[in-house]
């Protein structure tokens, strides 16, 4: 076979199924996941709104459903997204303003630190308003 | 475009175990991709256990054992053996590395994993075709442009200039920060990737280069520069210890102030 050719029969060498994770690439695939739920969330708001607006039951009822165990671990997980979404956010313009926080071990590191805020910080919001 | 999986015939396969060497005490055992264009079909995952206390202390010291003892058949690139030719990176146990300057006792436990640079065309066994790489190399034209005329002597730089260059000229171009970039897993056509881009801020800050405007205006559009999201996988596997990312993050902020 001429080069062409064969070069289209070559098989692609595995990328996803043999790479061994590092933090820093968990942070970025988790911001654009969060970015995602944001999305899901935001149209949360909306459906509590029309609620409100619609009447007093329907309003009863959706605040039924956001207090039930279900609603608020929905209410976790996104309070956790908006979190981190907003954390890594900031790292994201620290490093493309000032330019800082590039070197392997600070990515690193912050981004465990990023992680541990948004899931405590989740917490703490809830918390404070009264979920448990 | 982001494909999570492997085309049909990129799937690897189960291969086959070769033999324990005979009276080793300290045996490790290694999965090798293997392919092979005269035979064709599917690659397939080789268990090969090396005597430890024969194989020397690099991974390529083990390539080199296998080869020599067990499968002359094992095909690799190799040149230099001590971190300057590039020519033996590959992906172990999981990262993109040089395999000569990767020692044992840098490894984690357990059985490892050797397989060619991710998400390229196979030449055969752990030799990626790196053509894409290199045509991208070119595309940022690292040499030295200039209008002036060529003085008498040489181009003079200050040492305070000729500082900026470090931590960028030593690039080897080994190929292991673009082919862990998942952006260049997905975008590769497009996306010029970390080693290409490291270059193009090499010859960007470097006093002496006259055609800033020009290298600027080649990395103008969605794809060649913006495709890098900070994953960090490009620093974080440098066999030389160099931050490509940071490097990119300084080409766009040259973006935005010729703007400004």
């Amino acid at each position: 076979m001429s080069g062409p050719q064969r070069a289209a029969t070559r098989p692609l060498s595995p990328h996803l199924q043999i790479w061994r994770y590092h933090v820093t690439m968990l942070a970025s695939i988790t911001h654009r996941i969060t970015g995602a739920a944001l999305y899901f969330g935001t149209f949360l708001i909306a459906a509590w709104l029309v609620a409100l607006a619609m009447s007093a039951e329907t309003f009863a009822m959706m605040q039924g459903i956001i207090t039930s165990l279900p609603g608020k671990v929905i209410l976790y997980l996104w309070a956790t997204a908006i979190l981190y979404h907003l954390f890594n956010g900031i790292r994201h313009m620290m490093w493309d303003g000032p330019g800082i926080g590039f070197s392997p071990k600070v990515a690193s590191n912050v981004s465990v630190v990023i992680y541990t805020l948004a899931i405590v910080g989740a917490a703490a919001l809830m918390f404070v308003a009264g979920a448990f | 475009m982001v494909q999570l999986t492997l085309p049909q015939n990129s799937k690897v396969k189960k291969g086959k175990t070769w033999p324990k060497p005979q009276g080793a005490t300290n045996l490790r055992s290694f999965r090798i991709y293997r392919y092979s264009p005269e035979e064709g079909g599917n690659p397939r995952w080789d268990t090969y256990w090396v005597d430890m206390d024969r194989a020397g202390t690099m991974i390529l010291d083990v390539l080199i054992y296998i080869k020599n003892n067990i499968d002359p058949t094992l095909a690799f690139r190799r040149s230099c053996r001590e971190g300057v030719c590039g020519s033996c990176a590959m992906n172990i146990a999981g990262r993109n590395t040089i395999a000569c300057t990767k020692g044992f006792d840098e490894l984690p436990s357990g059985e490892i994993v050797i397989a060619p640079l991710p998400s390229q065309p196979v030449v055969k066994d752990l030799i990626p075709d790196l053509t894409n790489f290199y045509a991208q190399h070119a595309y940022v034209q690292p040499f030295l442009q200039t209008a002036t005329p060529t003085p008498e002597k040489e181009w003079r730089q200050s040492a305070e200039d000729r500082a900026k260059l470090d931590g960028l000229y030593e690039c080897i171009l080994c190929a292991s920060c673009s082919t862990s970039c998942p952006s260049y897993w997905w975008n590769g056509d497009k996306y010029l990737g970390p080693a290409a881009l490291l270059q193009a801020y090499r010859w960007l800050i470097d006093s002496r280069d006259e055609a800033t405007g020009e290298r600027l205006d080649a990395l103008e559009d969605p794809f060649k520069l913006y495709r890098c999201h900070t994953i960090m996988n490009c620093a974080q596997v440098c066999p030389k210890g160099l931050n490509p990312a940071q490097a990119i993050a300084k080409i766009k902020h040259m973006m935005v102030e010729r703007v400004a």
